[in-house]
């Protein structure tokens, strides 16, 4: 390589970036159990970003209550999972839903991740009092039976999307502070963080440069599993009626609104179980692999 | 023993290889040895040679994916590779026993040491409890624990390194087994605890009739424990013999090399500088067809060694040596030796560091109840205490001393990431000990530098060698412009004898050494004064290691720096040192020129010292001093002279109740001792080559 | 170690006056939304909530009504229920009660099993058996328990017939009426035990006094009952205090689901019907057993592992 070609580093610099992100997805398949996670989680976004594509009806329009799977519609298109006692299509229903699955869920843990890297990189950084206080609010928040506090925040403020992002965030940062804090308490310790102080560089630069990057392998792995976690957790909202205001779509919901009737009619409630489990069996497997391939190199 | 006496252990053409998901690796390829009654045999090589691999084989405890594809080991007659679990288990512990290199870690740590011992018998003999505990107990008397009773009703982790490792040996030993397996058993232990150890297993195999098989990376250890020698490398052995003729005559190039990697106690940087080997071990994959070590060796002949894969051959005249090279009697060592070449000591220059009464103690919060209602919830460790010393420009200064003495602390407060609770450090005559390094000046912390211990972790390996090399340019202002930071980069890629395109590797891609040359390049990436060097080849191979080491001063030479060197070894600071510091539990002991430090008068402890170096040259003799004990804990110190609880010359009470005071012997060489300069000045001096009154004024 | 013991009661005792202060200002004050109108409804007219204010002493300074409220919960004093127009002890013991059954079958199924099938993977980590336990619990923890109730209710209740779909256990209790809610606790949470304790177990297993444990010679069942037990099993000894606090989030949506007499419904009905006094009885209960399973957690751990017992 010529000096003159590797003067050209940021276009270098991005070309190696993307190749390790393409490494990485084909590193995914060796593991069968993070292939099907993978595969799992990639359907239920492709059905959420073409939602209106798959869709024959609308999710909340009242057509033709308690029709069986594979019933024909006036309109002649086919309700394929059937309707519930409002006449609603399930499928469009579902596939609806999956839609606000996959945009509460993910925002919620982005931003109880982003409060807990924060908090975590200060209190195993700083350490001393700013540890004492951030780990004493956390362990406090911790001890609550986390439905227990989610049924009391929502019930004080409301069932809303955005009330349960905040529920969520509130509930979780203190959990991905922990993990944080102790990746940081092993890594602020290594060789290089010593250098970087020995080179008089400030706190954010080492906890976001030299330490942040370091920990990133066990935080995916985690985000996959909270993923999860978080899924199921708007779903048992929905379920409990604390999720979010009829009548849009929500899987949770729609098993609450329709279990009375389950012995009659099964496919109402089991379509969107059915759903909700293959996505947070999603991003469980997709975790499982992607730890396994971590553990690897 | 006589060579009619049925062999205890016999591998023959062992084959060895790992099963990944790669594929197969071949970690061992040819490895063939006899070990007779009572005899203890040594194996020496670096890491990734499969000594370890070899030890685990005759344990037959391969792990899940090693496995054995060819050759035999044949203990007492049988084959072990052909038993079943139930006669193995029969045989482990009770006929061969193994001791491990971590003493900590190989004990459980949630049983009591007397479970975990008394299991041994009870598991292979039908003897009642109350016997397997006497048994107990007198084997830990055997192996020299002062109170067995004591150590038999501790867990692991209330006992000192030494004692776990003396319990673990008391643990192979309590079956008398016929074959004792080391594997590095000292390496994890300071030096002066080292010497008790092999002091004891050298004693082993006479006292209980055990053979051993001894495996070391460490030349000077084998020679002071083992009969007969195996050389390995890259999976196979290169060389076999007895101490005797290997040591004085080795056949071999890459044992040759490693006898010229290794700094002896008895030479110096300027007269005979080391000789690395170049290049690096193959992977095992990579060996290269005839001869493994052709690509390194300066033997080499095209069309002889790069033909097929050959067998060893006896050398003549010694039954017992015999070695793998085709070229071997064409070689004339001393031909090659009479090229050395000398390097020119630098002038020392001005001073440049001013240690002047350094104090740093640690404040430690004591939360158990007692101290608590006593009301003396904190206490202080004194990590170091009054430190007095000077460095000058393009002098290398060595600070020497065991675990716990201090001498990381002390770099830590003259890197600014601790400040000094009193006295002054003054760097060019500015104080600085009270600085932090947030509050130092861009000019300050460019001119003090460091290069750090641990390959794996000096480097970021998250980020590019070139980000982290340009970041630590742009951060000291050494250039801002981006081309010419990346020209700087890069000059600083040959320094170091890097290949250019290494800017774009990952920490990752870059073996042990390469990471210490990158550290060594960002250190003095901004042309500091001094550098500080924290054991900066202890975790490295010696070939490696030589090399590091020879670069670094190299380096230094040409820019005229300070070099700060900390280490535990005392032949890798004579042969680089131009003065020496000794510390021990946060003091200095003694402080002179190399040559004043190596020679009476000495203090006690550096005396202990020198005689705990396992040196690699049979023709050096050595008085054998063993300190009694451990390291105390610097938590709790010894009231007076902080050596009273181990030394070998205490004069009596005072030693126990009154810190000595320093004594000036001549100049610039100070003893903090009770005992009279005139009198430490008698004592004969620990190393000595027959022939010569003493080395050390030489 | 008395100390740490000593500690830990009093962190215990000072995280339940906080979380008595937050559930306080959520729920008493003016900070989330009146109380007056949550009780009596977006209808009421400002003098009948300035009389119900009144009478129950919202006008008072906050500090004062606190003290008083902290007072009458430390003394049993709990309030009474709007709901059930009664005191809220007589409500919520017969509830919890009925929620301690529940928990304690769920328990007594859960531990061996997630413990056993967590030592099984761990001892041979990577193999067959290992790969099929771990899939089968990422399997059962990815459906929420929700979803496991319709999907044993459709196979067990509407299929089969074996079992009733509800459990409100009217004419008495009746052992039959606990198998689906607890086997729906039991898979979905045995699954995260098995798992730690396999992580635990692997761990342990490849260690290097369990090497010297088998090249002692000594027999696979010792090393494996003597050697590795001890040590695999402090992490989740853990592990399962902390379910406790996890099993409290379950019975609330497995209660709902079966219609189970309990003290998760219990809490969940307050919550709709904006019962706060029962509402803060069952918080704080809730609290209390989470809090005080945690505490037990740490002591025990900390008795379990020789290296912080003895130093």
């Amino acid at each position: 390589m010529t000096i003159q070609s590797m003067s050209k580093m940021p276009s270098v610099g991005f070309a190696a970036g993307m190749w390790r992100v393409i490494k990485s997805i084909a590193l995914l398949r060796e593991s069968w159990v993070g292939m099907i996670g993978a595969f799992l989680v990639l359907f239920w976004i492709l059905v959420a970003v073409f939602a209106p594509l798959i869709t024959q009806f609308d999710p909340n329009a009242s057509i033709q209550p308690y029709a069986r799977p594979g019933t024909l519609s006036a309109s002649g298109s086919i309700f394929w999972l059937g309707t519930d006692h409002l006449g609603r299509d399930i499928l469009s229903r579902i596939v609806w839903g999956s839609r606000t699955v996959l945009f509460y869920a993910p925002l919620a843990t982005l931003s109880a991740y982003t409060v807990g890297i924060l908090m975590g990189l200060m209190a195993g950084y700083r350490g001393g009092l700013v540890d004492d206080i951030l780990s004493r609010i956390s362990d406090i928040i911790l001890s609550f039976p986390v439905l227990v506090l989610y049924i009391i925040v929502i019930a004080t403020i409301g069932a809303s999307g955005f009330n349960i992002v905040i529920a969520i965030t509130f509930a979780s940062s203190p959990g991905i502070m922990r993990i944080v804090r102790g990746l940081v308490l092993d890594l602020r310790n290594r060789d290089y963080v010593a250098a970087a102080l020995t080179r008089g560089e400030s706190d954010w630069r080492i906890m976001l440069y030299e330490i942040l990057p370091n920990a990133r392998g066990p935080l995916i792995v985690d985000a996959c599993l909270r993923l999860g976690y978080v899924i199921i957790t708007i779903g048992v909202l929905g379920f409990l009626g604390l999720g979010l205001p009829p009548p849009d779509p929500d899987w949770g919901g729609m098993v609450n609104e329709t279990r009375q009737m389950a012995i009659v009619f099964p496919y109402m409630t089991l379509f969107p179980c059915i759903s909700i489990s293959s996505l947070i069996l999603g991003f469980n497997l997709l975790a499982d692999g992607l730890r396994e391939i971590s553990l690897r190199d | 023993m006589t060579d009619t006496d049925e062999p205890v252990l016999v591998c023959k053409d062992l084959c060895i290889s790992y099963y990944t998901r790669a594929g197969e690796i071949p970690a061992v390829v040819d490895f063939s040895l006899t070990v007779r009654p009572g005899e203890t045999i040594g194996i020496v090589g670096e890491s990734g040679c499969g000594k370890s691999t070899v030890a685990m084989a005759i344990m037959q405890h391969m792990g899940a994916n090693g496995g054995i594809k060819s050759g035999s080991i044949t203990f007492k007659g049988r084959d072990l590779t052909r038993l079943n679990e139930e006669e193995l288990r029969s045989i482990r512990g009770s006929e061969i026993s193994m001791i491990y290199q971590e003493p900590f870690a190989s004990l459980n740590p949630s049983l009591k040491i007397s479970t975990q011992l008394m299991e041994v018998p009870l598991a292979h003999e039908n003897i009642s409890k109350a016997e397997a505990r006497e048994r107990s107990v007198q084997i830990l008397r055997d192996v020299k624990i002062a109170d067995p009773e004591r150590v038999m009703n501790s867990y692991p982790h209330q006992l000192s390194g030494g004692q776990q490792q003396r319990a673990v040996i008391a643990m192979g030993l309590l079956s008398k087994p016929s074959l004792l397996l080391l594997d590095e058993p000292t390496t994890a232990l300071d030096v002066t605890v080292e010497a008790g150890i092999v002091n004891l297993i050298a004693d082993i195999s006479e006292k209980f009739n055990t053979s051993q098989i001894y495996i070391s990376h460490n030349l000077g250890l084998i020679l002071e424990t083992c009969d007969r020698v195996f050389v390995m490398y890259s999976g196979e052995i290169v060389e076999e013999g007895t101490i005797k003729s290997l040591f004085n005559s080795p056949r071999h190039p890459y044992t040759h090399g490693l006898f010229s990697c290794i700094p002896l106690i008895t030479t110096d940087k300027n007269a005979a500088p080391l000789k690395p080997i170049r290049g690096q071990l193959p992977l095992p994959f990579e060996r290269p067809l005839g001869c493994y070590f052709g690509p390194r060796c300066d033997h080499f002949l095209q069309g002889v060694c790069d033909q097929a894969h050959f067998q060893m051959k006896t050398v003549g005249g010694e039954p017992d040596h015999r070695v793998r090279c085709l070229r071997y009697e064409e070689i004339d060592y001393k031909q090659v030796v009479s090229n050395t070449e000398t390097k020119v000591s630098p002038e020392i220059g001005k001073r440049v560091l001013d240690v002047d009464g350094m104090k740093k103690y640690y404040e430690v919060k004591d939360s158990s109840l007692a101290a608590l209602i006593s009301g003396k919830s904190v206490r202080y460790v004194k990590a170091n205490e009054k430190l007095n010393f000077t460095a000058h420009e393009s002098e290398t200064v060595a600070i020497v001393g065991e675990s716990g003495c201090g001498k990381s602390t002390f770099a830590k407060v003259l890197m600014g990431l601790e400040t000094g609770t009193g006295g002054e450090i003054r760097h060019n005559g500015k104080e600085i000990s009270h600085i932090k390094v947030r509050d130092r000046s861009t000019e300050q912390i460019r001119s003090l530098q460091m290069v750090f211990q641990n390959p794996f972790d000096t480097l970021n390996p998250s980020h590019s060698i070139g980000g982290q090399i340009s970041r630590v340019i742009r951060q000291f202002g050494v250039e801002t412009d981006k081309k010419k930071v990346f020209d700087l980069v890069m000059t600083l890629l040959d320094t170091v004898k890097l290949p250019r395109d290494f800017y774009f590797r990952k920490p990752r891609q870059l073996s042990g050494g390469q990471k210490q040359r990158i550290g060594i390049a960002r250190a003095f990436a901004g042309n500091p004064s001094i550098v500080i060097a924290d054991e900066p080849v202890s975790a490295l191979d010696v070939s490696v290691a030589a090399a590091v080491t020879e670069l670094l001063m190299d380096i230094q030479r040409e820019h005229k720096t300070t070099l700060l060197f900390i280490s535990h070894d005392l032949s890798v600071v004579r042969y680089l040192s131009d003065r020496i510091v000794v510390m021990y539990l946060g003091h200095i002991l003694e402080r002179g020129t190399t040559a004043e430090v190596f020679a009476p008068p000495y203090h006690p402890y550096t005396e202990a010292l020198l005689s705990a170096v396992p040196i690699a040259d049979p023709d050096i003799i050595k008085r054998r001093i063993v300190l009694k004990g451990d390291l105390p804990s610097a938590m709790n110190p010894p009231k007076g002279c902080p050596f009273c609880t181990r030394c070998h010359r205490r004069i009596g009470d005072i030693c126990d109740l009154e810190l000595p005071s320093e004594q000036l012997v001549k100049d610039r060489h100070v003893i903090k001792c009770h005992i009279p300069v005139d009198v430490l000045s008698r004592i004969e001096p620990v190393i000595r080559k027959p022939g010569e009154s003493d080395l050390n004024h030489a | 170690m008395v100390l740490l013991i000593i500690k830990r009661i009093g962190f215990m005792i000072f995280t339940m006056i906080v979380v008595s202060i937050i559930l306080f200002l959520l729920l008493e004050t003016g900070l989330t939304g009146d109380p007056a109108t949550r009780v009596l409804g977006h209808f009421a007219s400002d003098e009948q909530k300035e009389l119900w204010r009144d009478q129950h002493g919202y006008n008072q300074p906050v500090v004062f009504r606190y003290t008083k409220w902290l007072g009458h919960f430390a003394t049993g004093e709990l309030g009474t229920s709007i709901r059930y127009k009664g005191p809220v002890k007589d409500v919520l013991l017969p509830r919890l009660w009925n929620t301690a059954i529940l928990g304690f079958w769920t328990f007594a199924i859960m531990i061996p099993l997630s413990l056993t099938l967590g030592v099984l993977s761990g001892m041979k980590e990577g193999s067959f058996l290992d790969r099929v336990i771990s899939v089968c619990g990422i399997l059962t923890t990815s459906v929420p328990e929700f979803a496991s109730a319709v999907f044993f209710s459709a196979l067990f209740v509407f299929g089969l017939q074996w079992l009733p779909g509800t459990s409100s256990m009217t004419n008495g209790f009746e052992f039959k009426l606990l198998i689906l809610p607890a086997m729906v606790l039991v898979v979905y949470d045995f699954g995260y035990v098995a798992r730690m304790t396999r992580a635990s177990m692997a761990e342990v297993m490849t260690s290097q006094y369990i090497r010297t444990a088998i090249l002692k010679g000594l027999p696979y069942r010792q090393v494996i009952l003597r050697h590795a037990l001890r040590n695999a099993l402090i992490a989740p000894f853990t592990v399962i205090m902390l379910q406790i606090n996890w099993l409290l989030s379950g019975v609330i949506v497995v209660e709902f689901f079966f219609a189970y007499k309990g003290f998760g419904a219990l809490l969940l009905e307050a919550s709709l019907n904006n019962d706060i006094a029962l509402l803060e009885a069952c918080a704080m209960v809730a609290v209390v057993v989470a809090v005080s399973s945690q505490t037990i957690a740490d002591i025990g751990y900390t008795f379990l592992n020789p290296r912080i017992r003895f130093s």
